[in-house]
């Protein structure tokens, strides 16, 4: 399984049934696929309760997700209007968002939507739904494409919003973020406590069972 | 009620210079012909306010590569290279807002708001020079009203008396849109000739709709 795979599958055991989640544009888009029984899937373009992608050929055009992908609608779905949309992702109402990131670091800060003079997509809905989500789960490699590493001290980048991430899921690691720092909880399979340290460049908290694991090994 | 007319007459009062609403989300909902028709009578300098840019050669990224954007607000616009491209070199001045925001700040010109307070952007580059205002304990951003000259909508059905009816994920930013301008042009598959939307069923009522353009495919 390939790293994208490989966390897709993690993500997916986050969610719990009878939950509302909205998935970002990209990896986690991935997560589809390993979605668990009972859960609602939230589309900021207006909809709820959206289905897989449409079947070739059979595609209603008027049906998209975020990305512009031509989907279904699931049975008790609806649509709505966008403020409505952000009514319900910024009121609260949405459970979990599933996002990427550029960064991620120690005080729960996020930069995922533009990096100066080079890529500036936009943030889209990213910044309403990391403020209003109960719950804020980035799905990421742990490293950028040149390796370097993407979990920091300090993000450098533009932030997409302040103290609002809950859990980072990546190839090499489980952690959570919390107001004491980040701490480790899983060592993904393939990976090694070596390996997430010589990868990250933020103060992790490892918990004594996750080091006597490690010497286990 | 609306006056029916065809697209290249109805956008004949849309003057170089105009701030022009375009409803759409990765250009479902986007009034295809109505775009096409600007684009034809040479139309420039626009000021447009819609979600994103569409693609290239789809929705409002037509009005991008034809050099006809002068300023821009978005959410996104990240799936048309050109529009990139243009604010690089100067060509479009694009002022990117949190989709919630600009959902929020559309519905508040047409609603008779003098703005909305909203966490959304707290602690990133959207908050420099705006107000933060305390309620409850709880810092807001003060973000303003936007209103426009023309708002161009894509609906599925109409009737009329210019009610309008969506299907999908057309509907997005279009019904706040035909809120929040002083003329609205809306192009629909289907104009009811004989008879009337159910009146339960309509999602923008007809007294906002100013002209309608039965979409040729």
């Amino acid at each position: 399984m390939d790293s994208r795979e490989l966390i897709a599958t993690r993500v997916a055991q986050e969610l719990k049934p009878g939950t509302v989640v909205n998935l970002g544009i990209g990896l986690p888009t991935l997560v589809t696929k390993y979605l668990p029984e009972g859960i609602t899937l939230q589309s900021e373009n207006g909809m709820l309760n959206m289905g897989p992608p449409a079947p070739e050929g059979q595609a209603d055009p008027y049906i998209c997700d975020a990305g512009g992908k031509k989907v279904t609608i699931l049975p008790g779905g609806c649509f709505f209007d966008s403020a409505t949309s952000f009514g319900i992702i910024r009121g609260g109402h949405v459970d979990v968002t599933v996002l990427g990131a550029l960064e991620v670091d120690q005080n729960r800060n996020l930069a995922s939507w533009m990096i100066p003079g080079k890529l500036v997509p936009g943030m889209g809905g990213a910044m309403d739904l990391v403020t209003g989500a109960q719950r804020v789960i980035i799905a990421m490699e742990h490293c950028a494409r040149d390796g370097s590493p993407k979990i920091l001290k300090q993000c450098t980048l533009p932030l997409t919003a302040v103290n609002q991430v809950d859990l980072i899921i990546t190839e090499k690691a489980v952690i959570e973020a919390t107001e004491e720092g980040l701490v480790l909880k899983e060592i993904m399979p393939g990976s090694s406590l070596e390996d997430i340290l010589n990868s990250t460049d933020a103060d992790l908290i490892i918990p004594e069972d996750l080091l006597a694991e490690d010497r286990a090994v | 009620m609306a006056a029916i007319t065809d697209a290249a007459t109805a956008v004949r009062q849309i003057k170089n210079g105009a701030t022009v609403m375009i409803g759409g989300f990765m250009a479902v909902g986007t009034p295809e012909n109505l775009v096409d028709a600007l684009i034809e009578q040479g139309t420039t300098d626009l000021k447009v306010i819609c979600n994103d840019t569409g693609f290239p050669n789809v929705g409002v990224g037509k009005l991008v590569v034809n050099h006809r954007i002068s300023q821009l607000m978005a959410s996104h616009i990240g799936t048309n290279p050109e529009t990139g491209r243009q604010m690089n070199s100067g060509e479009i001045k694009v002022t990117l807002i949190p989709q919630g925001t600009l959902a929020e700040r559309i519905r508040a010109g047409g609603y008779g708001l003098g703005g909305v307070l909203t966490p959304t952007g707290l602690g990133t580059v959207v908050e420099e020079d705006k107000p933060i205002i305390e309620v409850e304990g709880v810092p807001y951003l003060l973000e303003l009203p936007i209103k426009a000259d023309f708002a161009l909508l894509h609906a599925q059905i109409a009737d009329k008396a210019g009610n309008l009816m969506y299907h999908g994920t057309m509907r997005n930013f279009n019904p706040i849109m035909a809120m929040a301008a002083k003329t609205v042009i809306a192009e629909v598959d289907t104009i009811l000739e004989d008879g009337y939307l159910d009146p339960d069923h309509v999602h923008t009522p007809g007294i906002l709709v100013d002209y309608l353009v039965k979409k040729a495919w």
